[in-house]
């Protein structure tokens, strides 16, 4: 049985482009987050640059977690249960800030993300 | 008796506590300059009201809170808070100083209004708390005010309602007023305004739910507490449900408030920034 609500997927069916976080994706995405959440450590976030692979056992991503760290894919990510603020941390490790992580999941370049954004303001 | 001498609502995205420590040179910087011009009003207002305490509505994002436990409502109750680089190396800050005999108050107060708060002896406080009282109390002049950190969730969904914040609020502005102690205290609304961090609807703005926001929250705030989270993420964006919190600092005000100050721009990094300065009704 499902834990989703009916409430949520249809909110998230009403709001294209939209995840809400709720109890079903925190479930999913525990490790992933849970790995995440460690990068508020500067020594963690040395750990996973010296050995990503062995840094993610250690957590026990899932397969698809994997591959999305991997390929530095942040929709995959969120797919795969990942909650911003704490993806925002592995972002960081990066030196990518929030506008970089919103273009690339708009799949744009940063510079008309940048614009995006000024022009809702006009 | 202590008097709830007003409210504050700034939004606290971490590009700004980047930004603080450089207000000056950034002050003709076109990308600050509006921003930053509007504070000098909000910080002139707290140099006459001269508050003892500031009580902060803010949302954790994954510094002291996890999701292995993760409580709706918390709130501060200690000596002092301090804050941390939160992985993507925001400048550590002088502690803030705690008031642990109001923070006990205010718990046993609303809890017999049935707000079971969850109470922290011990949280690391991020840019939601540092980065409005670096705006208000800048270069770091925030030694004299005892700061209480209450924390809402809004990283995992049920978020607690509008309603329920604002009600919240409520009960903490009777906690206050009940205090015995002659003391100030001004409460700050942080975060939004309408902005989406996730998804393929990243940099969501919306300007006319903003202002609407901004001038109902004034005088008609029940107006506000009738959305649902929902209608907040539709409306304001998956993360401008922070909104809740400018919410819960309306509750503690008085029915009628003035409007001292109030400033919107578009944008700080992905965040449509609000600032609001309230006076409470004498």
């Amino acid at each position: 049985m499902s834990m989703h609500t009916v409430h949520t997927t249809e909110i998230e069916e009403q709001i294209p482009g939209t995840y809400i976080f709720d109890g079903e994706a925190a479930m999913k995405g525990y490790a992933l987050n849970k790995m995440c959440y460690s990068f508020n450590n500067a020594e963690n976030r040395a750990e996973f640059l010296k050995d990503e692979d062995a840094y993610c056992r250690k957590y026990g991503l899932t397969d698809e977690q994997r591959k999305a760290i991997c390929e530095r894919n942040v929709l995959a990510m969120i797919h795969a249960g990942g909650c911003i603020y704490y993806l925002a941390k592995f972002a960081g490790i990066f030196g990518l800030n929030v506008q970089d992580v919103g273009a690339q999941q708009r799949g744009i370049t940063v510079d008309a993300f940048k614009k995006l954004i000024k022009s809702q303001g006009e | 008796m202590a008097r709830i001498v007003g409210g504050l609502t700034t939004s606290h995205i971490p590009a700004i506590g980047n930004a603080v420590p450089r207000e000056k040179e950034l002050a003709h910087d076109p990308y600050w300059e509006e921003f930053f011009a509007a504070y000098p009003p909000a910080r002139e207002w707290l140099d006459r009201v001269k508050p003892d305490v500031a009580i902060l509505f803010y949302n954790d994002h994954g510094l002291n809170f996890f999701l292995n436990s993760m409580p709706t409502f918390a709130i501060g109750a200690a000596p002092e808070y301090r804050n941390a680089d939160e992985g993507w190396g925001i400048p550590t800050v002088p502690p803030f100083k705690g008031d642990p005999k109001l923070s006990w108050h205010i718990i046993n107060s609303v809890a017999r209004e049935n707000f079971d708060l969850t109470t922290c002896q011990e949280m690391l406080v991020d840019h939601g708390f540092s980065v409005p009282m670096q705006l208000f109390w800048p270069n770091h002049s925030y030694g004299n005010v005892r700061t209480i950190p209450v924390e809402i969730n809004t990283v995992q969904h049920p978020l607690p309602s509008p309603a329920r914040c604002f009600a919240l609020g409520q009960a903490i502005g009777r906690a206050i007023e009940s205090y015995p102690e002659n003391v100030k205290v001004v409460v700050l609304g942080t975060g939004g305004l309408s902005h989406q961090l996730d998804g393929e609807r990243a940099g969501f703005i919306n300007k006319k739910f903003d202002l609407l926001c901004m001038d109902k929250i004034v005088n008609e705030p029940e107006v506000l507490t009738r959305y649902s989270i929902h209608d907040l993420v539709r409306d304001a964006g998956a993360q401008g449900a922070e909104f809740i919190l400018w919410l819960a600092m309306r509750g503690v005000l008085s029915h009628k408030v003035r409007k001292i100050h109030s400033s919107y721009h578009v944008a700080i990094s992905n965040t449509a920034t609000g600032l609001l300065v309230l006076e409470n009704a004498a």
